[in-house]
């Protein structure tokens, strides 16, 4: 009896392992930066060019980046999602135009509606680098200490956002 | 005589042609462009990225992704590389934002020690296993004695098919 059931059970285990991989997105590369501090920027606003965000500047509340650029397709997805979040007036989401021409950006904007606080220009992408943004989308929640605790890598989906980065938002606002 | 006429016409237009398609070639001709600036930077930043995996096409190491991302990877370590960044220091600047995936080489921690070792402790229990396999099948297998009479039987029988 012993013989058959080794082998059996040596099966099932190799099969669960093997199972449980099919679940696993191997797209979902987890972040470093999850609990350290937002990387140090400086750029300008897309909408004027002459102004300045600094990557201390919303410190003291809790607010999202969210990575996006006119030739990303799948930015369209989670656009209109993005509007109503900002609609919701629950956070404000700041947007990070990505290696991006300035006009088609506006453009693109004016079209499908901007639900961005303000929109900064990473034009050749090294704000990027350092955020490891390497898929975008990608959508960083940014607590009142300047703390990345999330990173949503691809486009925001209305179930992500329910289940959790509403809740998260929620929860890094009561928090001092 | 007509017949001749129209030999040399259509020779005369099939060199025409000829020439007319030569004329692109010609014009789109350049001199190839160096495909480095700097020979010595441009071999380092290889050695560099062939361990390296492009998150974007992640079968691929940056040195041969084409993808967006490892054209940004190979510009930023090119960039580290003038100004005299160590190798460690390079890597480090990747693993810092992209996590340990990035290395095709895991390094050695308390989480990757089953990945590092699991193939050596699979190869011993393979092992041990064996041995206690053949241990058991020797032991399971018995000398039979012969008596006297059986063993000339045996001999003649042997004998028997000789011939």
């Amino acid at each position: 009896m012993m013989r058959y059931l080794i082998p059996l059970a040596a099966f099932m285990v190799l099969a669960a392992f093997l199972l449980v991989g099919l679940t696993l997105n191997p797209r979902q590369v987890p972040s470093p930066l999850i609990d350290k501090p937002a990387p140090v920027f400086q750029l300008n606003h897309l909408h004027e060019p002459d102004k300045v965000l600094s990557s201390t500047d919303n410190i003291g509340k809790v607010w999202l980046l969210n990575v996006w650029a006119s030739w990303c397709v799948s930015c369209r997805d989670e656009h209109p999602l993005l509007v109503e979040l900002a609609k919701s007036g629950i956070v404000p989401i700041y947007g990070l135009n990505y290696k991006d021409e300035r006009t088609t950006a506006m453009q693109w904007l004016k079209r499908f509606g901007d639900p961005y606080t303000v929109s900064i220009v990473d034009a050749d992408g090294k704000v990027g680098i350092d955020f490891g943004v390497y898929g975008v989308p990608e959508t960083y929640i940014i607590d009142k200490k300047g703390i990345i605790r999330h990173k949503q890598i691809g486009p925001v989906t209305a179930d992500s956002l329910q289940k959790t980065i509403i809740p998260l938002i929620i929860e890094l606002q009561k928090q001092a | 005589m007509f017949k001749n006429d129209l030999l040399k016409v259509s020779k005369l237009l099939v060199s025409v042609l000829l020439i007319v398609m030569l004329i692109p070639s010609l014009v789109w001709a350049k001199e190839a462009l160096p495909v480095a600036e700097d020979l010595e930077v441009e071999k380092r930043m290889l050695a560099i990225t062939m361990d390296l995996r492009c998150l974007v096409c992640q079968n691929e190491s940056i040195a041969d992704s084409r993808a967006d991302f490892s054209n940004d990877m190979r510009r930023e370590i090119r960039q580290k590389i003038k100004e005299n960044k160590s190798d460690e220091e390079i890597i480090q600047f990747l693993v810092d934002r992209y996590g340990d995936f990035v290395l095709y080489n895991p390094p050695m921690k308390p989480t990757t020690l089953l990945l590092w070792f699991g193939p050596i402790l699979l190869f011993v229990i393979g092992f041990i296993s064996l041995l206690t396999f053949l241990k058991r099948r020797r032991e399971q297998i018995e000398e039979i004695s012969l008596s006297e009479a059986e063993q000339t039987k045996a001999e003649n029988l042997l004998n028997e098919k000789k011939r």
